[in-house]
């Protein structure tokens, strides 16, 4: 007994010990901002990402002996109320560095008040490719592939195909442009005797579904290229599959192969549509097997493409920080400029010359296996393959050589 | 012409779709006077429920429709409840006041729809036997949509029967004409609104639910559909079902044509840039030719004719002055007294706030002008000051001088066709203004930067630190503010008052109320406009958000938390709704649950606003007793 006191006394002291240590060094303070409620569908499985990298990082002691703590909060799917957050976690929480953002108004917003303030901003999963090109600064950096790289992904794809005859249809707003601006030239330029038939420019999350079918069916194309998402895409299949819309044509899809869009469409998900997307069902590699065992385990969830990006948002961070050996914010972009790190789906560079991370994605045809929505025959593209060239980059971002 | 048939039949099943939800809400706008935001929740909550049980009962014939029939049921249970704890207690209040407790219902289902469903859409399935399609001119059309198309004339049928020919819509119409008669002849009227209410979230209900086999029920149905409802519930009329049902069928119908031809270029406009605005437009040129709607009648305004409740505005006691500059002393020293870098921007941000409020309590409390699209103004005069300051490269003092100017222009322009208009009419008009507004700062990309908005709009470098930023904004609020409390008590201030209160006895002293009510409009719009360029630099960038229908709907909410009735009290509610909202989004994840709880208590809890529930605390303090 008395032997079981000392060494539970003993314990005890070493364990107070270590905290002690602990708290000798406060924290590093991470700031989070996303739009928790209002786009809750892709944002939960990111919070689950970072929450699971934090324990790792914290785990393994924290980043230069310090442990991270991540300040989360809700941007409100608003620029407004997103600044508002912004100035909450870098004045009264101390933050030293900012990341998340989903919408890319909402992206922009921040990174903008990122350059004001002179505080480091990861924008882990905005699409618009202003964020680093047309409005990119020293404070930005970005982690998904942008719209652009997307889409030439899949007018890489679309130009296998015999279509000639093309319709789009995409949301109104800046992603769903760009996407068909982007999908439109690189197609063209690979396959000169494509044309674009019809174009349909549903307004975001209001899609007259019955009506686009329709007028999509009128133009009779030989393919069509989608860039809606969320409630609008579900409207859209529906629509399309019983009015036959897409028998005897190829769709190529934006995001769609990703579980946030396509696993509430089940068994309903359209088999044959050429999409981008994540299939952590079948990427059979060490380091993503690592992460999706992990990963399960934690929260009892399958990943979608949200987790792994906040995820890697984190480590990212964390990265950039051991490597700089310091929270220095200038230093720290120094060493996050050029900087490599191991991701689940393999090595993945922040590019010096505009801070887009070279994070790829998989492009795919989706099908349905035991009702669930699966994407086979994918391949793995890494953004360097697809990001243009240094010299079109600094033209974008108005830079002299 | 086959296909454009197709695209007519297309057009109708929608506007079938549209009509079961509009139906509801003019049935309850129509008895018991309640504009309820809290409709698309209900419908929301119709998809959902509806979704839930087809998982547990299968999805054979006899599941769905039996799914169907509790969901609706459920929902209709769910409004009468929100009637007899909630709205209820606020038939009393000023008018509006109801559409306080019904925002934060919105809030407290959105919460609860996400912890109860998660975050992920649910699919729907499609009711056997009606999920193929039919071979219809050479087309496919959906069985389901020439279901809809049925299904919506025999609504319309069997409540114009309920209404016309029962005993009980006897009553309901007896208790919309002349509640006091019918309750002093003893019919318990309590229960006959309770029951209108119920049909009408039923009717919201039975619109989610048969939304699914379209879709799927996702967490943001409720604001995709509210403000389409109600455009068009004016449209045809408050209170008209056959009008909702034409409305659903003029706007389904344009907005069906547009997608058609999309591509279909007008003076440089193409249609796919006006379809979302295109059921607004419609409205505005309803409203602005037929005041009433298609099949409206002329609304009885509230008793005495007015719309919102008046009470005489009194110049502030000695007390109250004393209390004013002290607050405003203490707003003056903040910075000295060692606030944050962060409290100083809230304080900043409840400033420009509460001009913004401030200048639509004007318009609505002294000239009795409810607007419900006031966004429109304070985001003309960001705008205004975004592009002075990117497109003119002016400085951050001359962009803030230029902000008024755009949204006077704005005000002045659209105020002339709404104060033509009164009630609930009016405030529609302004809201499809507003949205007009919106769409323009949305589709004009070269000059506005479409929906990423204009980057980059940061004060000059002396105001940049938060402390002088403070400091420009508190006294142009300051300012501002003063000569909004300048003008009510003007000439110019009781003759809108007069208007107000007795529009013929003040036309027969001479007062043209129109005029009055014109430039009260514009005065409003000029205030908002200022507080809008404050904003812009504040935030640093502008994006087509600042004006829409959320910002119109959180200025509102500001006006009626602090009470319509007082010039302080548009001041108390924005800086208590911003500072809340604040620390709530800091607090949790859960906020809007939270805002919306808080917002239904202090609806119950103070039914005149604070501002009002000041007044009545301070008729019982010692010596103020007439």
């Amino acid at each position: 007994m008395k032997r079981f006191l000392l060494s539970a006394a003993a314990s005890l002291a070493m364990l107070l010990a270590t905290t002690t240590a602990a708290l000798s060094q406060e924290p590093i303070r991470l700031g989070d901002l996303n739009s928790y409620t209002g786009y809750a569908a892709f944002t939960h499985p990111y919070r689950d990402g970072w929450q699971m990298a934090l324990e790792e990082v914290n785990e393994d002691g924290g980043v230069l002996g310090r442990q991270l703590r991540v300040i989360s909060r809700d941007d409100g799917a608003s620029p407004a109320d997103a600044i508002t957050v912004a100035n909450e976690l870098v004045s009264r929480e101390e933050a030293d560095f900012l990341f998340g953002t989903l919408l890319s108004h909402v992206g922009l917003a921040v990174s903008d008040f990122a350059r004001q303030k002179e505080v480091l901003f990861l924008a882990a999963e905005p699409l618009t490719d202003n964020l680093v090109w047309d409005g990119g600064h020293d404070y930005t950096f970005r982690l998904r592939p942008g719209t652009y790289v997307q889409a030439a992904m899949l007018a890489e794809e679309a130009a296998k195909l015999d279509a000639k005859r093309w319709a789009t249809v995409a949301p109104n707003y800046e992603y769903g442009r760009s996407a068909v601006e982007a999908f439109k030239s690189r197609l063209e330029e690979l396959d000169p005797e494509v044309e674009f038939v019809a174009e349909q420019w549903p307004p975001q999350a209001q899609i007259d579904a019955g009506s686009v079918v329709q007028a999509l069916e009128e133009a009779k194309p030989d393919a069509i290229f989608n860039v809606t998402f969320g409630g609008d895409l579900a409207r859209f299949v529906r629509e399309g599959e019983v009015r036959g819309l897409f028998e005897g044509r190829e769709v190529v899809s934006m995001l769609s192969g990703e579980p946030e869009w396509i696993d509430p469409l089940g068994e309903d998900a359209p088999e044959g549509w050429i999409v981008t997307g994540y299939p952590w069902y079948a990427i059979d590699t060490p380091e993503h097997n690592a992460f999706l065992e992990a990963y399960q385990e934690r929260f009892d969830d399958y990943p979608r493409l949200g987790s792994v990006v906040g995820y890697v948002a984190l480590h990212s961070l964390a990265k950039a920080i051991e490597t700089a050996g310091t929270v220095e914010t200038e230093a720290v972009i120094k060493a996050m400029r050029g900087m490599e790190i191991e991701t689940p789906l393999g090595p993945i560079t922040y590019r010096g010359i505009d801070q887009q991370s070279d994070m790829g994605t998989f492009v795919g045809r989706l099908t349905v296996q035991d009702g669930k929505p699966r994407m086979v025959d994918w391949r793995y593209g890494s953004g360097a393959d697809y990001l243009p060239s240094d010299e079109t980059v600094r033209e974008l971002r108005g830079e002299e050589d | 012409m086959d296909s454009l048939i197709i695209q007519l039949l297309t057009g109708l099943a929608s506007a079938s779709s549209l009509f079961l939800v509009a139906s509801g809400l003019t049935i309850i706008f129509g008895v018991t006077r309640v504009v309820n935001f809290a409709h698309g929740s209900l419908y929301m909550l119709g998809a959902y429920i509806a979704v839930s049980l087809v998982a547990l009962w299968g999805g054979q014939a006899g599941g769905f429709w039996l799914a169907v029939l509790v969901a609706v049921l459920a929902v209709g249970l769910i409004g009468g409840l929100l009637e007899i704890t909630i709205l209820r207690r606020l038939y009393r209040s000023p008018e509006l006041f109801q559409l306080l407790a019904t925002f934060g219902v919105v809030l407290i289902v959105q919460d609860v729809t996400l912890a109860i469903w998660g975050p992920q859409d649910r699919f729907g399935v499609r009711p056997p036997g009606l999920d193929g399609a039919y071979l219809l001119l050479g087309h496919r059309f959906p069985v389901y949509d020439l279901f809809l198309i049925l299904l919506a004339p025999l609504v319309l049928l069997v409540l114009w029967t309920l209404f016309n020919r029962t005993r009980w819509g006897a009553l309901v119409r007896a208790a919309t004409e002349d509640p006091e008669m019918l309750a002093s002849l003893g019919v318990n009227q309590r229960w006959i609104l309770t029951a209108v209410f119920a049909l009408g979230s039923l009717l919201a209900g039975l619109g989610g639910a048969l939304e699914l086999p379209k879709g799927s029920a996702n967490l943001s149905m409720d604001m995709q559909i509210i403000a389409s409802v109600f455009v068009v519930v004016v449209v045809g009329g408050m209170g008209s079902i056959l009008g909702a049902y034409l409305a659903a069928v003029l706007v389904s119908l344009i907005r069906t044509l547009a997608v058609a031809n999309a591509e279909l270029s007008v003076l440089g406009i193409t249609m796919w840039q006006l379809e979302l605005v295109s059921i607004f437009i419609v409205m505005a040129v309803v409203l602005v030719v037929r005041p009433w709607g298609l099949l409206g009648r002329p609304e009885r305004l509230h008793k005495g004719g007015l719309p919102v409740e008046a009470t005489v505005l009194r110049r502030p006691g000695l007390w109250l002055k004393a209390v004013m500059a002290l607050g405003i002393l203490i707003l003056c020293l903040l910075p000295i007294l060692g606030a944050g870098n962060y409290s100083l921007y809230l304080f900043t941000e409840m400033a420009v706030f509460a001009l913004f409020a401030a200048s639509l309590q004007f318009l609505m409390g002294l000239g009795g002008v409810i607007s419900f699209g006031h966004a429109a103004y304070f985001g003309l005069g960001a705008y205004g000051a975004a592009l002075a300051f990117k497109a003119l490269a002016l400085p951050m003092e001359l962009a803030l001088l230029a902000a008024p100017f755009l949204a006077a222009a704005g005000a002045l322009f659209f105020g002339w066709f709404c104060v033509r208009l009164s009630g609930v009419y009016l405030a529609m008009l302004t809201l499809a203004f507003a949205q007009i507004t919106w769409s323009i700062a949305f589709q004009w990309e070269g000059l506005t930067g479409g929906d990423n908005g204009l980057l980059g709009v940061w004060p000059s470098e002396w105001a940049a630190d938060s402390a002088s930023f403070y400091y420009l904004v508190l006294a142009i609020c300051l300012a501002c503010l003063f000569l909004l409390r300048r003008f009510a008590y003007a000439p110019f201030g009781y003759a809108l008052r007069a208007g107000r209160d007795s529009p013929l006895g003040a036309e027969a002293i001479g007062i043209d109320v129109r005029l009055q009510r014109w430039l009260a409009f514009t005065l409003a719009g000029v205030f908002a406009g200022v507080a809008g360029g404050l904003f812009v630099f504040m935030k640093g960038s502008i994006s087509p958000d600042a004006m829409a229908i959320p910002q119109s709907v959180d200025a509102l909410a500001m006006v009626l938390l602090g009470g319509v009735q007082s010039l302080t009290g548009p001041i108390l509610g924005a800086a208590i709704f911003t500072g809340l909202k604040a620390e709530l989004v800091s607090l949790t994840n859960y906020w809007r649950l939270l805002l919306g709880l808080l917002i239904v208590g202090l609806c119950i809890l103070f039914p005149r606003g604070l501002a009002g529930a000041g007044r009545e605390m301070a008729a019982w303090l010692p010596g103020r007793r007439p």
